[in-house]
């Protein structure tokens, strides 16, 4: 025994002599410093410190793929709640997209009396193009009004049977570009008192609606998503919950030997960053699945109105989000359960 | 290194465990802790590693008022006190390395330094050959090598074991005592509860007896008519 003690002894002796060093120093100091004279230095401690990071996130990882099935239920359950209000962003996005297509310069179409003279129409025409608030203005005459709608309706043989022409003459304006919306409805509401005008119709009207839905469909969305948020939150603080139970044996011995909360709630954070993180994972592969399935009627319904429209996914930078925020979410969620069950395992 | 002041216990329910204790224990003492079960043994251990706090009174470890370290100050103390259980309290999902490695795991030691104390650990209690077997398939007496080898791997100044030898044989008892016997000879001081009479009549130790939460004996037990009074 004398020979292995020798032998053990010098394996750590310049430690040892530390240690001792440190311990006979009196004081009531020595109690709280006491560990640190066992060491060598902050770079090992630091070394030890990212080394139980490290086999923190393998162990919980490896936890995790041990149960595989009910890892992956937990996993579907979060990527279902992340999904959904994924899903309904990027539809959102797809028709905010497609209402852009026809969001150019807004377009004011003035309809005249159909008994306005040439003269009258002619001599309004310049009047307007003379205001500093108007760009342009195009005249198209009652005929060219049923030439075209002859043309573009493919109905000209029933226009034909009409004795009269039902169309009024029409003048197109566009706005400057640098018109306030409030400025253009003020513009409108001038020009409908003209006497020669019997309607004035903003082409801008229905897009203007439309981003109203959306913005609607937006808000509904988040507040959806804060809700589904929650869910994965109380999902992953129960699957944690039971995992700190499972691993209470281990959770006293560590507490025993000096462990602090942070080094026991470590592996526990971990595993609700896994969770977090598979979910997101899972809600991209979920929706990619589904845009996959869309994409082809969406494709075939946009070729037959003649438009080169094809459905928007998440993009890289939506996806990092998404998978992002679902691990913040796993990890917060792990945070709160850890926070309220571990304080309640203390050795006994 | 272990001084009591006056030191009551009473838990919830009115019960007394320990009433106006009081004793000293010097630096490099090596003393044994006797009485029948519900004395106040495991309390007293207890008090020492913050499990419990006193109702009454001081406890100093190390010239530490332990009355005075907050909660998170905790983890400081219980990493300079070594402990071995009865029940061991192994971690059988991990090798015998893994165990005996984490105090150090938890102090932060970098790998390779605690390698080389895990060894040197292992070594001393003479399990260097089954560091990577399971504690699990190990014998009561290995088990419990294992539990001491974890006690003193980051070097404490202090070790404590709660009924060490309660389920071993006397042989492994005797084994097992020689063991802190050596610990204390380079100046570790060590406080084992037992009840094991005639074993710690031959370690010639200090002794300190309970009795229904009091002390009742303090010193070396010599022969057999004194150890009935314990």
């Amino acid at each position: 025994m004398q020979r292995t003690q020798k032998r053990s002894n010098s394996r750590v002796a310049p430690a040892a002599a530390g240690a001792s060093r440190g311990a006979a120093k009196p004081g009531g100091k020595n109690v709280r410093g006491g560990a640190k004279v066992y060491k060598t230095g902050w770079k090992d401690r630091w070394q030890g410190y990212l080394a139980h990071h490290q086999s923190s996130a393998r162990d919980s990882l490896q936890r995790m793929l041990a149960a595989p099935v009910q890892s992956l239920m937990t996993w579907l359950v979060i990527a279902v709640a992340l999904a959904l209000p994924a899903t309904l962003l990027v539809c959102l996005d797809n028709i905010q997209s497609l209402g852009q297509r026809w969001d150019g310069a807004p377009q004011i179409t003035l309809f005249l009396n159909p008994r306005a003279t040439e003269r009258a129409i002619a001599d309004l025409q310049r009047r307007l193009e003379s205001r500093d608030d108007i760009d342009t203005v195009a005249y198209v005459s009652a005929a060219d009004a049923l030439k075209e709608f002859e043309t573009e309706s493919g109905m000209g043989n029933a226009l034909r049977s009409l004795d009269t022409n039902p169309l009024p003459p029409t003048l197109l304006l566009t706005p400057s570009t640098d018109a306030a919306p409030a400025a253009l409805s003020a513009l409108g509401d001038s020009l409908g008192q003209q006497g020669l005008v019997d309607d004035v119709v903003f082409d801008r009207a229905w897009i203007e609606r439309l981003h109203q839905i959306l913005e609607l469909g937006e808000q509904l969305a988040i507040a959806l998503g804060g809700l589904l948020a929650l869910g994965v939150l109380l999902v992953i603080g129960n699957t944690i919950r039971l995992s700190i139970e499972s691993r209470r044996d281990e959770i006293v011995i560590v507490k025993l030997v000096g462990g602090t909360d942070a080094f026991v709630r470590r592996p526990f954070l971990y595993t609700g960053l896994w969770y977090g993180l598979g979910g997101g994972v899972l809600a991209m592969v979920l929706l990619s699945l589904l845009l996959l399935l869309l994409s082809g009627p969406v494709a075939m319904l946009a070729d037959s109105y003649q438009s080169d429209f094809h459905l928007q996914g998440l993009g890289f930078g939506g996806g990092l989000l998404l998978i992002v925020s679902g691990a913040l979410v796993g990890w917060l969620g792990a945070w709160l359960a850890v926070g309220r069950h571990l304080g309640d395992i203390e050795p006994q | 290194m272990i001084r009591f002041d006056q030191v009551s216990k009473r838990y919830p329910g009115g019960h007394e465990a320990l009433s106006r204790l009081s004793f000293e224990i010097d630096r490099a003492e090596m003393v044994f802790l006797t009485g029948h079960s519900g004395a106040g043994k495991s309390t007293l251990l207890k008090l020492i590693m913050l499990m419990e706090r006193p109702s009454q009174g001081q406890v100093f470890v190390n010239n530490q008022n332990l009355n005075r370290l907050t909660s998170r100050q905790i983890p400081q103390l219980r990493r300079q006190v070594g402990v071995v259980f009865q029940n061991h309290q192994l971690l059988f999902d991990r090798s015998v390395y893994d165990n005996v490695a984490l105090p150090l795991v938890i102090e932060g030691y970098n790998p390779a330094e605690a390698g080389r104390r895990v060894r040197a650990a292992l070594d001393k209690v003479g399990l260097l050959s089954k560091e990577k077997q399971n504690p699990i398939v190990l014998s009561g007496g290995e088990q419990q090598r294992v539990g001491i080898a974890r006690a003193v791997v980051n070097k404490p100044k202090l070790l404590l074991a709660d009924e060490p030898t309660g389920n071993l044989d006397p042989a492994l008892s005797a084994e097992i005592m020689s063991l802190f016997q050596q610990f204390n000879d380079v100046g570790v001081t060590v406080m084992v509860a037992s009840h094991d009479l005639a074993l710690i009549r031959r370690m010639n130790k200090r002794v300190l007896g309970l009795a229904n939460g009091e002390l009742a004996h303090d010193g070396v037990l010599q022969h057999a008519a004194n150890a009935e009074t314990v």
